[in-house]
């Protein structure tokens, strides 16, 4: 096994025991979900054209659920040090910690998805849409959000601060994920234009976000 | 003069003292100048008197944008060189740049609202220019948090690059957006459009924003190495207490 895989393979087995946030978000997920129509009312109608929406709400807000422990628990029990003084790039690693964190968080939430959709009157051929959108657009999120978690690494309440900075960079995900998720629902749009986008837009964070996360544990650490 | 000159604080501090007040007496005498020019502009034949909110809202917006450009160079200066005053011109700078950003919003929202019917609209620009000012409040927020001053100044740098490559994404997406929902945006000034006699106080109002920026950067930058060597002095004066 190399270093890559093992450290894959340990961040996943602390996500899924006790204590690890796996499951929380799509439990989040869901309470969200449940909630939206407490807001905006029963109206199934209402909920079937704002639905894509929620589901995109709702999965960028439990992206960043897990986000502020992924280096902060390592940073703690010194595994961080252990890391950086590896021999495996530290970007790759970070790859890696963001794959086996979308793997956990993002992954479970794409399987919820579909049944989801069915509460707020999402038709299943559309659904195959929203899925697709989910599955391409979320590691985006995962690899946009690994920059702040990098940065707000030693912060004491980063948590916070990591979704106020995070956030607004994660806008041109949430407009072509609802956009292609919308196209695929009903729009007027063709799905494969806002689609094509969000997946330039993940390739594009997949290549900076290690980076830039790199680059900024190096300096917190130093 | 090479700008590595400056990078001694003592003799960016006795430069900036120097220019201060010329400045500031220049930005006084460039503003009076621009707001006498703005004043006799003529009206518009259809918005009438509001139309001169432009010459407060164009020079805004182009300042708050100007300004993370500027903090995207003094990233690049604490992350590449380590020059000591990149950090403190992106500390100084980012308050100004929220600031500037602000008074975009609001002027736009006030022209908004006799133009439009509304102070608010969810136009592209305007979208893109409120996630902006979030964006200079998440670094005003990290300046804020982290204690130590290089630590802070390292991981913010990150962020206005990050911000820096992300900004005309969120440009172009925001317009991608706003388009699919309303057609083509009626709210557009097509820069050759203009004639010369509102063109050129909005050119001489762009010019005394940035006379006014350049001024308030100075003396923000001047304070905030005043302000750490009184820490300095401080933790001095306090360890050898101790």
């Amino acid at each position: 096994m190399t270093p890559l895989t093992a450290l894959l393979v340990r961040d996943m087995r602390i996500a899924v025991r006790v204590g690890g946030g796996a499951l929380i978000g799509v439990l989040f997920f869901v309470v969200v979900v449940t909630l939206t129509p407490f807001a905006v009312g029963p109206d199934l109608a209402l909920l079937k054209r704002i639905g894509p929406a929620i589901l995109w709400l709702a999965a960028l807000l439990a992206s960043l659920l897990a986000l502020d422990r992924l280096f902060a628990s390592d940073h703690e029990d010194g595994s961080l040090d252990l890391i950086l003084i590896g021999r495996a790039p530290l970007e790759l690693v970070i790859a890696a910690k963001g794959l086996a964190h979308w793997l956990t968080t993002a992954v479970p939430l794409i399987v919820a998805a579909p049944l989801i959709g069915l509460l707020l009157d999402i038709e299943p051929p559309a659904q195959a849409g929203l899925v697709l959108t989910l599955l391409v657009g979320t590691p985006a999120l995962t690899f946009i959000g690994i920059v702040g978690a990098a940065i707000a690494v030693t912060l004491r309440r980063g948590g916070l601060l990591l979704a106020i900075i995070v956030l607004p960079l994660t806008v041109p995900v949430l407009i072509f994920g609802v956009a292609a998720a919308n196209a695929a629902v009903a729009g007027p749009v063709p799905f494969g234009t806002p689609f094509t986008v969000l997946c330039a837009l993940t390739l594009a964070s997949l290549v900076i976000g290690p980076f830039a996360a790199a680059a900024a544990l190096r300096l917190d650490i130093e | 003069m090479r700008i590595s000159e400056f990078a001694n604080p003592s003799r960016f501090l006795r430069a900036a003292s120097l220019t201060i007040p010329w400045l500031g007496g220049a930005t006084v005498i460039l503003f009076a100048f621009a707001l006498y020019r703005a004043m006799l502009a003529p009206e518009d034949y259809q918005q009438g008197a509001t139309v001169k909110i432009m010459f407060l809202h164009v020079p805004s917006a182009w300042l708050g944008m100007l300004c993370w450009g500027l903090m995207t160079v003094a990233a690049l200066g604490t992350l590449v060189w380590r020059h000591p005053l990149a950090d403190v011109t992106a500390k100084a700078a980012a308050p100004l740049g929220a600031a500037f950003t602000l008074l975009c919003l609001v002027t736009g929202s006030l022209w908004g609202r006799p133009e439009w019917g509304t102070y608010w609209v969810w136009d592209a620009r305007l979208t893109s220019e409120l996630i902006l000012f979030l964006l200079y409040l998440g670094v005003i927020a990290l300046w804020r948090t982290v204690e130590d001053v290089s630590r802070a100044a390292r991981a913010v740098a990150i962020l206005t690059l990050v911000g820096a490559i992300d900004l005309p994404i969120i440009k172009f997406s925001v317009d991608w957006w706003n388009t699919l929902h309303q057609g083509a945006s009626v709210f557009r000034l097509g820069g050759s459009t203009i004639d010369p006699a509102i063109l050129v106080p909005l050119l001489l109002m762009a010019a005394a924003f940035t006379l006014l920026f350049v001024t308030l950067l100075l003396a923000a930058m001047r304070n905030e190495i005043l302000r750490r060597r009184v820490r300095t002095l401080r933790l001095l004066q306090a360890s050898a207490a101790g």
